[in-house]
């Protein structure tokens, strides 16, 4: 690149790099950037449907959001949102890392580990609103489920699933559970064997236990993966919405407890109440913005080191 | 002495290992096995209980399927072009947005590359608001543009292509063609595309899968029965009155949703789990 010929050739490739650029921008600014800001726009107005009559757009400043904070129903929704994330994520991260410990352990030599991880990664990948359409199916009233149990003998009458709140919710944790610990499995894995195997037989060699080696030496440098892994997994559980979508009808039946935060919006983008769909996107946008955030750094340092 | 107790202690463990692993594989597959078997069973056998065993109505319940009031073969043809053409686009043109980081030197490169990824994590479902708004004003409600074009801004699929780029490919290779007369365009889809064809395979499975199943935006977005995808044809399926309904033929629909999902996965699940954990985490 001495002489100045050859780096003004440079520079006209370098063009090229704009060109190819464009796909990405116009896609982006005009199905997602556009909509971003329209969306925080109409945060700011009344905007809805009474019965056949449209009521605004007025511009009415902050009042979408007092009244959004100040009802009931987004603390309610949240909570929801968040019982059913922890009733999913906690046994998840739990089998998970044990399940990866195990695959990743030279010790072990388990057998047909990839069969076990094609099986567990498998429900990941199914359409989760026919994998709830099957387990509202086989969980109805009179469905497979109350019919083993009852022909088991442990039950007398059918278990209604759908009318308990305990139920209701821990069927969409476990189906959460179901199809995510397969994936958690799998990126932990990843994490595990980039831990440097010469920390394992030097601490076999001084006599540590299986238990202390996964406690004192995995775990801990582990954690910067783990801590994706659960910020990843919360920024998709405050997105939940398919499966209780899809096992309720929308309802967040029994009396809205499995109703969360996106099945909220639905209801706000269906009935065309634009002014508090939008105030509750913002909300979420911050909240999901702030998690990546702490993604973002994770990542960067992770690439820097 | 202590050999002979630590391999005691491993084979516990690893007797302990497959016992929990067994338990989880059939904690995977038994939803799946009873959808098989009661996809095969007719109405009335359905409602006297379950059996272990599947029964001889499997093509009847599929021939009512393709004839119920719901157009579930049209709705799976519906399900195919969107996400097929979903993944086509995305992988293209994503490959294009990571050759575009890594092979020039621009200005906004650095921005380029660090604004991606800073939005990649953005949901869809934070902005469907002005997306459905967008979508209406441009008349584009029961069309498959809105849910098949915005596939070619996908910051994960990006990412997950630039890493493989950067381990793959070597500029020396694109300076050769440049020297060889190759235009800049033509380097990116002889030269460039095929080098890349392992990551982009993965890519355009998952691309595929995610939309084969996406739910949220196609439910706001198609309207005409004939042009629905069959997640949304589900949804209905679970919203209409039940009890009128064949149950064969219910499983059925479901089987249909979810099995070809699970063959194709069974065929390619090699690329797909080694996969997995590339895009996952930055390395």
């Amino acid at each position: 690149m001495a002489n100045g010929g050859k780096s003004s050739k440079v520079v006209r490739y370098n063009r090229w790099g704009y060109y190819f650029l464009i796909p990405f921008t116009a896609a982006y600014v005009i199905f997602q950037l556009i909509p971003l800001i329209d969306t925080v726009t109409q945060s700011f107005f009344e905007n809805y449907r009474s019965g056949l009559k449209q009521i605004g757009p007025n511009f009415i400043g902050l009042a979408n959001y007092v009244k959004i904070l100040s009802s009931g129903d987004l603390w309610q929704y949240a909570k929801n949102t968040m019982i059913i994330w922890l009733i999913g994520f906690i046994p998840q991260i739990i089998i998970s890392l044990l399940l990866a410990a195990w695959f990743t352990d030279p010790s072990l030599r388990l057998k047909g580990q990839r069969f076990f991880k094609t099986v567990i990664y498998l429900p990941n990948l199914i359409m989760a609103s026919a994998f709830a359409m099957l387990f509202f199916t086989l969980f109805s009233d009179n469905g497979p489920v109350n019919s083993i149990l009852m022909q088991l003998g442990l039950i007398s009458t059918p278990y209604k699933f759908f009318s308990h709140v305990a139920a209701s919710r821990c069927l969409v944790g476990f189906m959460n559970f179901l199809m995510w610990f397969g994936n958690t499995t799998i990126l932990l894995m990843a994490g595990m064997l980039g831990i440097d195997q010469s920390l394992f037989e030097a601490a076999e060699v001084d006599g540590a236990t299986p238990n202390q080696i996964f406690f004192r030496i995995t775990l801990p440098l582990l954690r910067p993966i783990l801590v994706y892994v659960i910020i990843t997994s919360l920024i998709g559980g405050l997105q939940m919405f398919d499966v209780p979508q899809i096992l309720t009808d929308g309802t967040g039946d029994p009396a809205r407890t499995t109703m969360t935060m996106i099945m909220w919006l639905n209801k706000h983008l269906y009935s065309k109440n634009y002014g508090m769909a939008g105030a509750l996107s913002v909300l979420l946008f911050i909240i999901t913005g702030v998690l990546s955030l702490i993604v973002f750094r994770l990542t960067k340092t992770d690439t820097d080191r | 002495m202590k050999k002979t107790k630590s391999t005691v202690g491993v084979q516990g463990r690893r007797i302990v290992s497959y016992i929990v692993l067994i338990l989880l594989s059939f904690l995977c597959l038994v939803w799946f096995y009873i959808l098989f078997i009661n996809a095969t069973r007719s109405h009335a056998e359905l409602s006297r209980g379950f059996t272990p065993l599947p029964s001889h109505y499997a093509v009847k319940n599929f021939v009512k399927m393709l004839h119920s009031t719901q157009p579930i073969a049209r709705g799976m043809l519906n399900s195919l072009i969107v996400a097929g053409l979903s993944a086509l686009l995305c992988t293209y043109f994503s490959t294009m947005t990571a050759y575009a980081i890594h092979a020039y030197r621009f200005r906004f490169r650095k921005f380029a590359y660090t604004f991606i990824l800073a939005v990649m994590m953005i949901p869809t479902q934070v902005t469907a608001l002005g997306f459905i708004r967008l979508v209406t004003r441009m008349k584009l409600i029961n069309n498959y543009i809105p849910l098949i074009f915005p596939a070619i801004a996908a910051p994960a699929t990006f990412f997950y292509l630039k890493q493989y780029m950067d381990s793959v490919l070597s500029l020396s290779l694109v300076e050769a063609a440049r020297i060889d007369g190759a235009g800049e365009f033509h380097i990116f889809n002889a030269i460039v595309l095929p080098l890349m064809r392992p990551a982009v395979a993965v890519q355009a499975i998952f691309t595929f899968v995610a939309n084969w199943n996406n739910y949220f935006i196609p439910s706001l977005i198609l309207k005409n029965e004939k042009m629905k995808t069959l997640p949304v044809l589900i949804a209905e399926l679970r919203g209409a009155d039940f009890l009128k309904f064949d149950m064969g033929v219910v499983y059925m629909t479901i089987a249909f949703s979810i099995f070809p999902v699970i063959i194709v996965y069974l065929l390619l699940s090699k690329n797909i789990v080694g996969g997995i954990a590339l895009g996952g985490v930055k390395e």
